[in-house]
């Protein structure tokens, strides 16, 4: 493994200091991602790029120019953020090829502080997925045990920044894909409130749940990045308003009221697991923080409402991919539905054919009814619920998958895989904040602990993850 | 209503003409047990009691966000727009007959 890095606030100091430069740092950067290759955490290193980046911002510190927060500090992008100068592939074969015509929002309020992308992640394709094994091109490893899967969908990123290659990384986070991997890699994975930051320029999976993930060391580090990417955006419709300065992390957990999730530490979850939660709360007790038990009924369904609303979401964004516009396109067919029909036969991996036909089905005249409505309406009661426990609750804790790491090739039944969702899914449903943090291992593998606070408390959220991470040290 | 939780083959054709998706004959045999215990998982639902709840689409409250109909320039020439298109034919996508 690479040397850990410094807080990304010290490394901008050091930048700012001229104790170091943005050159060292991708290079030390660019060296990490060399070494560390068989983890396959990687589509592509975007070297020539990040050298550039880092001549120019070297040079205007010379020059006595005012550099940006983030001033020579390497990031890893999840490769389904459009990047100049690189592939967007969102690790599909549909997509190979495809050069970004513009930018994502986020990626250009992180380059406009000074951070450098170095390279672009790997992911279950299109983010179908929880351990990168529907990546169409490699699975990549876990940091720790090779023979275990990252988690996912961003686990590329999560393995990325474990392994040090970068100080930070972006995922994305539609049903835990930032927070499952953090949990089985080993880092602070955060899913923000829905519509915090933008979506515009990222592939999109599920409209109503596709939210902006940041993989990072520490909460404090995230935190930074937030604040650098979040509040509204002209290109995205559904931004929210931004809280004022998601850096200020100081809180007190005396009297703290945290509702430990009644539903989600019985049956079904793993003993070791169950084991690194139950000591966190004992930590936080410990600490002032008054932790309960708080029951959410309807939570053990919100995984059947994410399977139906989830691929029905799907299969209309990934209609887009129609052979003609760009990606593959398949020139054996001889008229234009053909050529519909084979380009997305040959290009869209199993997984996303999978969940095409689902989101068909139940967006079917006849099923309508039956199921995505229904669905839409079990949210309701999923939100209320929430809502409700948010009232006699500051934040909402739990485990964040039911195991560690699972083997490579453990779960080739697809419900079996989608069943390792079960406790991500709701935060996405309700759209509420989330956070997985470290807390410990368990015969060497890492245990995520889950917060989840009401929308738009993303703020108090990092600062709640802060001082308990601190705990858990 | 009646749910059909067991999909046939035919059904299974069905929705990939819906889908505009071409599937092998492993795909078709394979989808139709998948998807059958995946709907058989997710028909949970039926059996919850709805009282008088509405369907929720959008969570943080947003209602029609608009912009200005006003031109925009986004600054890119048509060029860098086609750059992807598979088939292009002075400036424009050339896509197959489509009656054939």
């Amino acid at each position: 493994m690479a040397d850990q890095w410094l807080p990304i606030a010290d490394l901008v100091t050091a930048v700012q200091a001229k104790k170091t430069t943005a050159a060292d740092l991708v290079e030390r950067s660019l060296a990490a991602l060399a070494a560390q290759q068989d983890y396959q955490a990687i589509i592509v290193t975007l070297a020539d790029r990040a050298r550039e980046r880092a001549r120019q911002i070297d040079a205007e510190i010379a020059n006595g120019k005012k550099v940006g927060r983030l001033a020579g500090v390497p990031f890893i992008a999840k490769d389904n953020f459009l990047v100049f100068g690189a592939e967007t592939t969102a690790a599909s074969n549909i997509l190979k090829g495809f050069s970004a015509p513009y930018q994502a929002t986020v990626i250009e309020r992180l380059e406009a502080e000074g951070a450098i992308c170095v390279a672009k992640a790997n992911l279950d394709a299109f983010g179908h997925g929880a351990s990168t094994e529907n990546s169409d091109f490699f699975t990549t490893k876990n940091p720790h045990d090779t023979t275990r899967v990252p988690g996912g969908s961003s686990g590329g990123s999560a393995t990325a920044v474990v392994l040090n290659m970068a100080p930070f990384a972006l995922g994305t986070d539609t049903g835990g894909s930032s927070r499952q991997p953090a949990s089985f890699s080993g880092c602070v994975g955060y899913k923000p409130t829905y519509g915090l930051m933008s979506r515009s320029g990222i592939v999109a999976m599920a409209s109503s749940t596709d939210t902006v993930g940041t993989l990072a060391r520490s909460v404090s580090d995230a935190a930074l990045v937030i604040d650098v990417m979040a509040g509204p955006d002209a290109w995205d419709a559904t931004t929210i308003e931004r809280q004022e300065n998601y850096q200020d992390l100081s809180t007190d957990l005396k009297g703290k009221k945290i509702g430990i999730i009644k539903e989600w530490m019985g049956e079904g979850l793993a003993d070791n697991v169950k084991e690194r939660i139950e000591a966190a709360v004992a930590k936080l007790q410990a600490a002032g923080a008054t932790v309960t038990e708080v029951s959410l009924p309807s939570l053990p369904l919100a995984l059947a409402v994410y399977y139906i609303l989830v691929p029905a979401e799907i299969s209309s964004n990934l209609s887009r991919y129609d052979g003609q516009r760009y990606g593959y396109s398949d020139a054996s067919a001889k008229d234009l539905e053909a050529s519909y029909r084979k380009s997305r036969e040959v290009g869209f991996g199993k997984e996303a054919k999978r969940r095409i036909m689902i989101g068909t089905y139940v967006l079917s005249s006849g099923y309508y009814d039956a199921y995505y409505k229904k669905a839409q309406t079990v949210r309701t009661k999923l939100i209320n619920e929430f809502n409700a426990a948010f009232k006699d609750y500051d934040f909402l804790l739990g485990p964040v998958a039911p195991t560690t790491a699972f083997a490579l090739g453990a779960h080739k039944d697809p419900l079996q895989m989608y069943l390792c969702d079960v406790m991500t899914v709701a935060a996405s449903m309700v759209g509420c904040p989330a956070i997985s943090i470290p807390a410990g291992t368990s015969e060497k593998l890492p245990v995520g602990l889950q917060l989840m606070a009401p929308q738009r408390a993303d703020k108090e959220l990092l600062a709640l993850a802060h001082q308990t991470e601190e705990l858990l040290v | 209503m009646m749910i059909m939780a067991k999909l046939k083959r035919d059904d299974i054709l069905k929705l990939a003409q819906l889908a505009r998706l071409d599937l092998t004959e492993a795909e078709i045999t394979e989808f139709a047990d998948e998807l059958s215990e995946i709907l058989q998982y997710v028909e949970q639902l039926q059996s919850v009691d709805m009282a008088d709840l509405k369907p929720t689409n959008q969570v943080t409250g947003l209602t029609n966000v608009t912009r200005k109909d006003e031109p925009v320039d986004y600054g890119y020439a048509p060029k860098d727009l086609l750059k992807n298109v598979p088939t292009v034919q002075d400036d424009l996508i050339k896509v197959k007959r489509i009656i054939a």
